[in-house]
């Protein structure tokens, strides 16, 4: 163990800001990507579960006109 | 020769293959990284000029080398493309692109962060630097071009093309250390047969490394799958799987 206690390694040996500013940004945009494919995915999906709900209605009304 | 390959330029099967890879490239991440950065940050020893500061090196390094081995994968992928006119390789290509952007963001900012107590400057127009700044540009501009195009195929073609031109880039950026005087240092795990860094410093460095690769698989995977199905959202194949999960 490099360090000796915990606010040892939070201080990193007076370095702390730099090291968990670069740590820190790093995860948050390796998150925020990941945030960023889930949505395109719902939307997709979204997308196409309306398309059908749509082609559905079409049918259904095709269906009571010819009645 | 590659006859094996040729299934997978259908996309219901490259689709298929996505999900069959993805539990190997995660783990590998999780794994990599857990190891690599919690052995990095708490049981290397401090560097014997920089202090803790060095620390920094377990993200730099794995993202600087793998932003420009993304780029030279996405290369090969636009190539691929190019020759054999497949779509599931441009695809492939367009996916890597933001991975790839992302890694290079992170190399840069990190360089920064680490530029600023060593150096005392946050950014230098070095050549290392700039030529790294580049190849975020680079990137950005082939999914800048590829999203401009109305028709996919169109898209692939015009954005492999620059894809394969930027390759430039990678050898400048790697003997960029070399070639010019920089304020960045020079390699030191790949000089071949004499790497200039502790074994205490170098393990958890290639498993972060190993880590990274992990975690730019399996961004590369989310993403092409989601490529793959606005590609082909009006196939049968597609509308069936998105409405499965919808109802699940």
């Amino acid at each position: 163990m490099a360090f000796d206690s915990f606010a040892d390694f939070i201080a990193m040996g007076g370095y702390g800001f730099f090291v968990w500013l670069s740590y820190g940004v790093s995860f948050l945009s390796i998150v925020l990507y990941i945030t960023y494919i889930k949505r395109q995915k719902r939307q997709l999906t979204q997308h196409v579960v309306a398309e059908q709900a749509r082609e559905a209605r079409i049918a259904a009304a095709k269906q009571s006109q010819e009645k | 020769m590659f006859v094996w390959l040729h299934p997978y330029a259908k996309t219901e099967r490259a689709y298929a293959l996505c999900n069959t890879l993805m539990p190997y490239f995660l783990s590998a991440a999780i794994l990599g990284l857990s190891v690599g950065l919690v052995w990095g940050m708490l049981f290397a020893p401090a560097d014997y000029q920089q202090g803790d500061s060095f620390r920094i090196i377990y993200i730099h390094v794995p993202s600087a080398i793998l932003s420009m081995g993304t780029y030279v994968a996405m290369a090969i992928a636009g190539l691929v493309g190019l020759v054999w006119q497949w779509k599931t390789a441009y695809m492939s290509m367009i996916a890597m692109a933001p991975v790839g952007a992302l890694m290079c963001f992170i190399s840069l900012f990190t360089g920064a962060a680490w530029g600023k107590p060593m150096w005392g400057t946050w950014w230098i127009w070095d050549a290392r630097l700039t030529s790294q700044l580049i190849l975020l540009f680079l990137y950005l501009g082939v999914m800048a071009l590829y999203y401009a195009f109305n028709d996919r195929q169109q898209a692939g073609k015009a954005a492999a093309i620059i894809a394969l031109i930027g390759v430039i880039n990678i050898p400048i950026i790697h003997y960029s250390v070399e070639w010019w005087n920089t304020l960045h240092q020079g390699s030191t795990i790949t000089k071949i047969g004499k790497p200039s860094i502790a074994p205490s410093m170098k393990w958890p460095l290639l498993i972060s490394i190993a880590g990274f690769m992990g975690l730019i698989g399996t961004l590369t995977l989310m993403q092409l799958k989601n490529v793959i199905i606005e590609r082909e959202l009006h196939r049968p194949w597609v509308k069936q799987l998105l409405s499965e999960q919808e109802t699940k």
